[in-house]
C-alpha cells in the first residue's frame, strides 16, 4: 500500500532502519510490535519487544518461530 | 508490630532442621546448630524445606511471621550453612560439560524419542497427572521470573538489558492481566486447583524445592550471577518444546482454554527468550567477565541435574499408578492417595 500523501518519503524519515538478525539456523529476529501480511493476504501481529520469525517453515506457529527447526538427534547425548 | 498478614500459612515440618526453622519462625524455639546442617541429606525433604522456608522470606513472607526476619542474623547464619551443603552436592554431584558450547548444544537439539516429563504427559498423562504437574511447579509459577530479577543490578550494559527486556515480557510487558504468574493461576483454576500463593508447598516434593531453591540461592548471591544466568538459558532453551508438549497434553485432556494458553504463550514467548538470552544475555555477559564462562555452564548443568531428579521421581509415582505428592491436591479430579 503507498504511503499516503502526508507521509514523508522513506529516506527521509527521523528513526533508523529496522534492523533484522538472520540466522543460518534459527529464526529471523527483528525488533517488535510487528505485523506481519501472511500469502493469503491475512495480517497477524506481535507486541513482543523482539519477534523471532520462522524460516525453516516448520513451526507449527507460522509465521512465529516455535524451534521446529532444532537438530532431532536419535539418542540425546548425555 | 510488622507481621505479614497476607502470606501463605507455614507448613508442616518434614524434619528437625525444617521443626527448627518453623519453630523460631513462630518465635518459640532455638535454631539449631550450623553443624546440624552438614549432616542433613542435601537433596532430602528436611533441607531443602528448610532452605525454601529461608528463602521464602526474600519473596511473600508467611503470615504471622514478622517481615524483618527476612534479615534475622541467626536464620542468616543457618541459611548459609543449608546452602553451603546443598551447593557442595550441586557441584559434585552435576555432569558438568567440558564447554559453554558443549553444554548449550546439547540443549539446541531435541531426541526423536524423548523420555522427559513433558513427552510421559503428552502421550499418556490423564487430568489428574496434569493436576499433580501444575500443583508441583506452582512453586516456582506463581512467582514465575521472580527469582532471576535478583540479577539484574548484578549484570551490565548489554547483558542487563537483553535480562530486563526478557524479564519485562515474563511480568507481562506493562499488562497484569498477562504477567505469567496470572497466567499459571488462570491454568490452576482450570485444572480446579486452589490459586493461592504457597498453597501446595505442603503436598511439593523434595525435588520440586530443590529446583526452585536452586534458583534463589543462584539469584540472591552475586558471586553466583555466572550460574543463574546459564540457569535462566537452560530454562528457556528448553521451554519451547516442552511447552508444546505439555499444551497438547492440555488439549487433549480437555484441560481447558487458560491451561493450553499458558503453554501456547510460553512456546512462542521462550522460541525469541533463548534467542535474546543466548546472543545477549550470555554473550553480554562473557565480553564483560569472559572468567564466568565455567559458572554459566555450571548452571546450565545443575539445571538438568535437578530437572532429571523431578522428572524421575514424578515418572517412577506415576508409572506405578501413585500420586507424586506428599498431600492431596483435593478434588474434583479423581486420583490416587498421596504418598509420602
Amino acid at each position: 500500500m503507498p504511503n499516503a500523501p502526508a507521509d514523508p518519503p522513506c529516506h527521509t524519515r527521523a528513526h533508523p532502519p529496522c534492523r533484522l538478525r538472520v540466522q543460518r539456523r534459527g529464526p529471523l529476529l527483528v525488533d517488535g510490535p510487528v505485523e506481519v501480511e501472511l500469502e493469503d493476504g491475512t495480517t497477524v501481529r506481535s507486541d513482543r519487544f523482539r519477534v523471532a520469525l520462522c524460516t525453516c517453515r516448520r513451526s507449527r506457529r507460522y509465521p512465529w518461530c516455535d524451534t521446529s527447526h532444532r537438530e532431532r538427534v536419535r539418542n540425546p547425548p548425555p | 508490630m510488622n507481621d505479614d498478614r497476607r502470606g501463605p500459612g507455614l507448613p508442616a515440618a518434614r524434619g528437625p532442621l525444617s521443626a527448627a526453622v518453623l519453630a523460631y519462625l513462630c518465635d518459640g524455639g532455638a535454631l539449631p546448630p550450623v553443624e546440624a546442617a552438614a549432616g542433613a541429606p542435601p537433596y532430602g525433604d528436611d533441607l531443602q524445606l528448610a532452605l525454601y522456608l529461608c528463602y521464602e522470606l526474600h519473596y511473600r513472607g508467611f503470615a504471622g511471621v514478622p517481615a524483618d526476619r527476612e534479615w534475622d542474623p541467626g536464620l542468616l547464619r543457618l541459611r548459609a550453612a543449608l546452602e553451603q551443603r546443598f551447593l557442595t552436592a550441586l557441584r559434585a554431584d552435576t555432569p558438568v560439560h567440558g564447554s559453554l558450547d558443549d553444554a548449550l548444544a546439547a540443549l539446541l537439539v531435541e531426541p526423536v524419542h524423548g523420555t522427559g516429563v513433558s513427552h510421559w504427559l503428552r502421550d499418556e498423562g490423564e487430568l489428574w497427572h496434569l493436576r499433580e504437574y501444575a500443583a508441583q511447579r506452582s512453586l516456582y509459577h506463581l512467582k514465575e521470573a521472580d527469582p532471576h530479577a535478583w540479577v539484574l543490578p548484578r549484570l551490565w550494559g548489554r547483558a542487563k538489558a537483553a535480562m530486563a527486556a526478557v524479564e519485562f515480557d515474563e511480568f507481562g510487558g506493562g499488562r497484569g492481566d498477562r504477567v505469567h504468574a496470572r497466567l499459571f493461576a488462570d491454568l490452576m483454576a482450570d485444572l480446579g486447583l486452589d490459586t493461592s500463593y504457597g498453597r501446595y508447598l505442603d503436598a511439593a516434593c523434595a525435588e520440586a524445592l530443590a529446583v526452585v531453591n536452586m534458583m534463589s540461592l543462584f539469584g540472591l548471591h552475586r558471586a553466583l550471577r555466572g550460574a543463574l544466568v546459564g540457569h535462566f538459558a537452560a530454562v528457556e532453551i528448553t521451554s519451547s518444546p516442552g511447552s508444546r508438549r505439555l499444551a497438547e497434553a492440555m488439549r487433549r485432556t480437555g484441560a481447558g482454554a487458560a491451561a493450553e494458553f499458558f503453554y501456547d504463550e510460553h512456546v512462542e514467548a521462550d522460541a525469541v527468550h533463548e534467542q535474546v538470552v543466548r546472543h545477549e544475555v550470555i554473550a553480554g555477559l562473557l565480553q564483560q567477565e569472559p572468567h564466568l564462562a565455567a559458572d554459566v555452564t555450571f548452571g546450565i548443568d545443575a539445571t538438568g541435574h535437578l530437572e532429571d531428579r523431578f522428572g524421575e521421581r514424578l515418572l517412577r509415582a506415576w508409572r506405578a499408578g501413585r500420586s507424586s505428592l506428599r498431600a492431596p491436591c483435593g478434588p474434583p479430579a479423581a486420583a490416587p492417595a498421596a504418598v509420602s
